[in-house]
């Protein structure tokens, strides 16, 4: 539906350099974030994730280049724009012995904006029953949970989430991204920062990548996946005994390996999945197994930095 | 305009007293001391017309008042610290609460413990100090407060420098308690060697035990116009260099 009316950005970030000390933590960053998407800055930890989503968020001054969120300039007018935008921080603490409920109590009398309602959102994100606990005694699930309803808490038109499930069980981690995709479900914008991509390919409209302090790319996983990474690899096996040659007369495939009745069919592009099954269904072959392989966002990073994203 | 103030200060005290040593560390402990001592020393304290108890008479209620504010100090610099170490300044940051509003809430904090922990050692010091009874209660409260805040700024200056919460504790007291030492309290300025007497014009405890100690005897404060001037001075300059230098993480 987003599709539909030309995107209207809520974030521009134009040219953005700093620098602590001698080391030069981003430079030349450009960007635009859209209203409504889920927008993910993905990048190995000190790529820049963070510094440039501080800068945003206001709470850093820049060296170069200008930034805009929601009309405002995030440093001059940082408590203005504070009213509007919900907060999550990488590795942040609360006092170890305040209350849920006191850390959202005072964090709804800190906005001019009537806050959300305290009690569904404690309850939306199984807090409900924890309210009367201490920061301290929370798990690490527990406390991202609290950290997102904190960043909620007044309603606000775009949200910041810093590596948000970074230490968090699987189960924790699909738990939070339903929550996030609720976020935007309510017509929010959400910026994310993320060294996992797996989490940038299922939750992110778009993402732009990241790596030592400058973008490499941005558009949607899908996008991303086409541009840098078109192979396709089909694995198959079947008995036919005409399959090899058959397989070879297939249009575009680049190559074609056999290992007994296994056959692995590697081409470029969407079409390569479409010739092979219908070179199968063409000639009545039997087939015992069908895989693909497809590429994702992993692939796309090392493509372009030479290196895995974990190392 | 300091939205959250009060309840930020609410959460900050009850946060407080929730700790193992919070309120009796605090609070209790030195009352109890007091009174043991009390209970001790007390037959054996001399009667207060005597000449020979200035010391006691004027010297040890300034000393407690001194202690009690410096020891509230040192607890803010280490809170300050644990809590710029540990991200929850940073947090609080990235909301539209104002800097000075997140430390005015632990002054006031810390100028409530100071107040409660005053009132509490004068309920208990009434029984083995019948000299308390003539003091000007008010005039003494108000120069505390005045004292208290001047030594507030110089522990807010330590505390934007401090490197790291371990050495915020140690570093407060090495500045703090040794200024006390020369303040006067002691021995009285003129007879300290040139060194030390420059050294304790210079520091602002000189003043505060001056205005302390003459509130309590029941001087006028027009006679104390020039401590209560020096302790703002010192009050101004520390805040403005804090201001400039504090860290938030």
């Amino acid at each position: 539906m987003n599709n539909l009316k030309s995107p209207r950005p809520v974030i521009q970030v134009s040219g953005i350099r700093k620098t602590y000390g001698r080391t030069v933590a981003i430079d030349e960053v450009s960007f635009e974030v859209n209203d409504g998407e889920i927008f993910g800055l993905i990048g190995p930890n000190g790529a820049g994730k963070t510094t440039t989503m501080e800068c945003i968020e206001g709470i850093r001054t820049l060296d170069r280049g200008t930034i805009s969120v929601l009309g405002l300039d995030p440093f001059r007018q940082v408590y203005k724009l504070q009213d509007r935008i919900g907060v999550q921080l990488q590795q942040a603490q609360l006092q170890k012995r305040i209350k849920v409920w006191e850390a959202i109590d005072l964090w709804a009398s800190l906005y001019k904006k009537k806050p959300a309602d305290a009690e569904r959102l404690l309850d939306q994100l199984g807090l409900a029953d924890k309210r009367d606990a201490w920061f301290m005694n929370l798990s690490g699930g527990q406390k991202q949970r609290l950290f997102i309803a904190l960043a909620l808490i007044n309603d606000p038109e775009v949200v910041f989430l810093d590596e948000l499930t970074t230490g968090l069980d699987p189960q924790a981690r699909r738990a939070i991204w339903d929550l996030v995709r609720g976020i935007r479900e309510r017509g929010k914008t959400v910026f994310l920062t993320t060294h996992l991509m797996e989490e940038a390919e299922r939750l992110c409209d778009r993402v732009a990548i990241i790596e030592r302090g400058r973008i490499i790319d941005i558009d949607t996983p899908q996008r991303l996946v086409d541009r840098h990474c078109p192979e396709r690899t089909v694995v198959l096996a079947t008995d036919d005994l005409t399959a090899e040659e058959r397989f070879r007369a297939i249009p575009r495939i680049e190559s074609l390996e056999r290992s007994d009745m296994q056959f692995t069919i590697r081409g470029r592009g969407e079409d390569l999945v479409t010739e092979v099954i219908h070179c199968l269904s063409e000639n009545r072959m039997r087939v015992t197994d069908f895989r693909m392989i497809v590429p994702n966002l992993e692939d796309v990073f090392l493509k372009l930095t030479g290196h895995s994203i974990r190392d | 305009m300091l939205r959250g103030l009060w309840k930020l200060t609410w959460i900050e005290i009850k946060v407080f007293m929730r700790e193992p040593l919070g309120a009796f560390g605090t609070i209790g402990f030195p009352v109890v001391v007091f009174l043991v001592i009390g209970r001790v020393a007390g037959r054996n304290i001399p009667a207060p017309s005597l000449a020979t108890s200035g010391f006691l008479r004027v010297g040890l209620p300034v000393l407690v008042a001194l202690l009690i504010a410096v020891s509230s100090v040192i607890s803010l610099v280490t809170i300050v610290s644990i809590y710029r170490e540990g991200g929850i300044l940073k947090r609080l940051r990235a909301t539209p609460l104002r800097p000075q509003t997140i430390l005015t809430a632990h002054v006031i904090v810390k100028l409530a413990l100071t107040a409660a922990t005053l009132a509490l050692m004068v309920l208990a010091g009434k029984r083995y100090y019948p000299i308390g009874i003539h003091v000007p209660w008010f005039g003494f409260t108000i120069a505390l407060l005045i004292s208290t805040l001047c030594i507030l700024s110089i522990g807010f200056l330590i505390a934007s420098i401090v490197p790291t919460a371990r050495f915020a504790q140690p570093i407060g007291a090495a500045i703090l308690y040794p200024m006390i030492g020369i303040s006067g309290l002691f021995t009285p300025l003129d007879s300290m060697p040139p060194v030390l007497h420059a050294a304790a014009l210079a520091l602002p405890m000189t003043y505060a035990v001056s205005l302390l100690g003459g509130i309590w005897k029941g001087d006028a404060w027009s006679a104390h116009r020039g401590d209560v001037a020096a302790l703002a001075l010192v009050f101004f300059v520390c805040t403005a260099l804090s201001a400039k230098v504090f860290r938030w993480e």
